[in-house]
């Protein structure tokens, strides 16, 4: 038929979609990379960092990437910029472990 | 054995909802729809339901809870009016967009400024395409079997849609009238147990509601939509079957009262069909050929089958109670619709009658019917759209 784009078995798209828009995919939001929405990034400096791992608890998302109980650095794909880390941040003798930085510089 | 009782439109509504017996009920009274809520809260009160009534502090904040129960995978029912509807309209479409089965009856009432609390159309005309079903009735024994059938229809699992009952405040919610009551154990076996589909609470199987979607598949959910619709009136026909069976009560998509070889017809909702069915008769009986077809199902609107019960009639006046500022009523637009596809089209004409609860009388029904027979003779109408019953 003239102009019917056929998906699957004679199915239209609008035809396999779930009803009500409802996700099944259980954690597919790992999918949907949103970390072109940002506009300042972190910046991890590694020597000030005590690996108390509050900026992996207050990471809205899950940006923040933790291995053997260390913090080893920020994914960007995800990060879209909310400096909660960097705020949360204690850092070490003063000196802050996360600083934020204007993307594109 | 049924009970014949006599009671008001409300307390009839109460009564479908409690022999239903929904598991969640989020609702905020509100004038004429409260009584109904008020009756319906004492049934949890007293144990006969097993319901989890919410009490909220808004119709927005109702309809959410509604939404969120719905999701969750529970049999949910609310009830409102007027400005709650209103007060509700961006979470109607959210409950029909992720098709979650809501029954609510709205007990209709005109809309602010200026306040008023009676009856009117304005509230349920005004949400006419949010996505809703939406079926009218007539009286407290329309509205009671309707809730009933509404369950079975929204819960249907080709529909999964949420659905309006609609009767005329305080003509129908406040008045007594005889009613049948249906047994509580066949209301139990007629809208059966609950069917979830997609549960937020099946945690075994975790999903997410209400996603963000774009350009590229918006068009195509809009489009899904649209097809189930398509499908509500064989379920409403085949729910009314099944209901005549149970109760000997007929409903089919409207009501078609001595159409058959009518000259000059009123198309008219809920209750002032009942006074015009009076005026009707009186006509036939000076032997002028008038019927009336009320809709029952507006939403979706069965165009065909009402063009086809329409088909004789070579005038027709279609009467709104709610105005649409600057076009004509949206009754009368969708008699125009159905029958613009007629070979012979009628001619039509659009009377706007009894807004803010104004009374719909006999001889309201009456001036219009002799209009239409002076059309039939003339062939002319003079006004299209034109106010009924204003005072002078």
């Amino acid at each position: 038929m003239h102009g019917r784009r056929v998906y699957g078995v004679n199915k239209k798209l609008w035809e396999k979609l779930t009803p009500g828009s409802v996700i099944l995919e259980a954690g597919n939001a790992v999918k949907f990379k949103t970390g072109s929405w940002r506009a300042f990034r972190p910046k991890w400096v590694e020597e000030n960092c005590i690996h108390c791992l509050f900026c992996w608890m207050y990471c809205p998302d899950m940006s923040v990437n933790v291995k053997d109980g260390k913090m080893t650095g920020f994914n960007y794909d995800y990060c879209k910029g909310c400096g909660i880390c960097a705020l949360e941040c204690p850092g070490k003798k003063g000196n802050n472990a996360i600083v934020m930085e204007e993307e594109g510089k | 054995m049924a009970r014949i009782v006599a009671v008001t439109g409300n307390e009839a509504g109460a009564e479908a909802l409690r022999q239903v017996n929904p598991d969640v009920c989020a609702a905020y009274p509100i004038t004429p729809a409260t009584d109904l809520m008020q009756r319906f809260a004492g049934f949890v009160s007293n144990g006969n339901v097993d319901t989890e009534l919410v009490l909220v502090e808004s119709e927005h904040s109702a309809m959410s809870a509604c939404i969120g129960a719905a999701a969750a995978g529970g049999r949910v029912a609310t009830a409102t009016s007027s400005q709650g509807l209103a007060l509700m309209w961006e979470m109607l479409y959210i409950a029909a967009g992720d098709r979650l089965p809501i029954v609510m009856p709205v007990v209709n009432r005109a809309l602010s400024a200026p306040l008023n609390i009676h009856g009117d159309h304005s509230d349920s005309m005004g949400a006419r395409d949010s996505g809703w079903i939406q079926i009218y009735s007539e009286n407290a024994q329309e509205a009671y079997d309707n809730i009933i059938q509404a369950f079975r229809i929204a819960e249907h699992m080709d529909i999964r849609l949420p659905a309006m009952v609609c009767l005329d405040g305080f003509i129908i919610s406040h008045s007594i009238e005889r009613v049948e009551y249906l047994e509580d154990e066949k209301v139990k076996i007629f809208a059966g147990p609950f069917k979830q589909l997609y549960p937020l609470l099946d945690l075994e199987h975790p999903k997410s509601y209400g996603p963000l979607i774009l350009p590229d598949l918006y068009h195509e959910y809009k489009r899904a939509q649209h097809e189930v619709m398509t499908k509500v009136k064989n379920v409403v026909l085949d729910v009314a079957a099944d209901f005549e069976k149970m109760s000997g009560r007929k409903y089919g998509l409207f009501e078609s009262y001595r159409l058959d070889d009518a000259d000059i017809a009123i198309v008219i909702l809920n209750s002032a069909a009942g006074t015009a069915k009076d005026v009707i008769d009186q006509f036939r009986d000076k032997g002028i050929k008038a019927g009336l077809l009320k809709p029952r199902l507006f939403r979706p609107f069965p165009y065909e089958e009402v063009a086809s019960a329409l088909k004789t009639a070579k005038a027709i006046c279609v009467m709104d109670r709610v105005d649409s500022f600057g076009a004509y009523g949206p009754l009368f637009t969708e008699i125009c619709n159905a029958t613009l596809h007629l070979d012979k089209r009628p001619l039509m004409m659009n009377k706007i009658y009894g807004l803010g609860g104004r009374d719909f009388m006999p001889e309201h029904a009456e001036q219009v019917l002799n209009e239409l027979n002076e059309i039939l003779k003339t062939g002319k109408i003079k006004t299209i759209k034109e106010y009924i019953g204003v005072r002078e």
